[in-house]
């Protein structure tokens, strides 16, 4: 099963995206994340996100094989977006399906936390004044996060 | 050798991507940072931290201690903060 993974400044259509995972018979499960931008507190206009063409999508690519080597999964689906997002707008959508729900659940968390270390894009605050704020710094709780994976 | 930066090292530096001919004696990741460290301000002010610096050899992430000879594109970039 080859995972797919997109990079683009598109709007993610979650609701056609989850339609074409579901259904299929051989899936007892699918779990679906949706990373959304937040507004902080109504600080934020939007924010951009910068990414490293090519790398980015192969990052992801390699993310999602190696969830998809490790349990037991029926179909994969990662998406990313760069360039500017507002608030309430989706950043990034995964989705895996499975026989049972407990590999569909881990390999979807997975690929999160290894998404947000190893692909690489770079998130910048655009603030509501009309200013351009600062870049979003990484954070340990995100740098560890992939660190449980490697104990189980 | 084509190095490419990103995100705020690229705006420290003050460029996207730049071509150059790496002196005698620059062998590992560790080595360029030091060396692109001597070439201004702006490369000082970028790379003034060099463990937090991020580092890709033709789109493979690497450690600082990697050897750079083969290389074709070096891109340099801060933590990464997508997802």
């Amino acid at each position: 099963m080859a995972p797919k993974v997109t990079v683009g400044e598109a709007r993610i259509d979650v609701a056609a995206e989850t339609e074409a995972l579901s259904g299929e018979g051989a899936a007892g499960a699918l779990v679906t994340f949706i990373g959304y931008c937040r507004d902080e507190e109504g600080r934020l206009s939007a924010l951009e996100l910068e990414h490293y063409p090519g790398m980015a999508e192969r990052e992801i690519r390699k993310i999602a094989e190696e969830a998809a080597e490790r349990w037991p999964l029926i179909a994969v689906r990662a998406a990313h977006r760069h360039g500017k997002i507002a608030p309430g707008e989706e950043i990034v959508f995964v989705a895996c399906s499975s026989r049972h729900r407990g590999a569909a659940f881990e390999a979807a968390s997975y690929i999160m936390d290894f998404m947000k270390t190893k692909a690489p894009f770079w998130k910048r605050e655009h603030l509501k004044d009309g200013s351009v704020g600062g870049w979003v710094e990484s954070k340990a709780t995100d740098e560890s996060a992939g660190d449980k994976w490697h104990r189980i | 050798m084509k190095l490419s930066y990103f995100a705020w090292v690229r705006e420290r530096i003050g460029k996207s991507d730049e071509e150059v001919a790496l002196p005698a004696g620059v062998e590992t990741v560790s080595d360029l940072l030091d060396w692109l460290r001597s070439r201004g301000e702006n490369y000082e002010y970028a790379l003034q931290v060099p463990e937090i610096i991020r580092v890709a050899i033709d789109q493979e992430h690497v450690d600082h201690s990697e050897r750079l000879a083969g290389a074709g594109e070096i891109a340099l970039f801060p933590p990464m903060t997508g997802g």
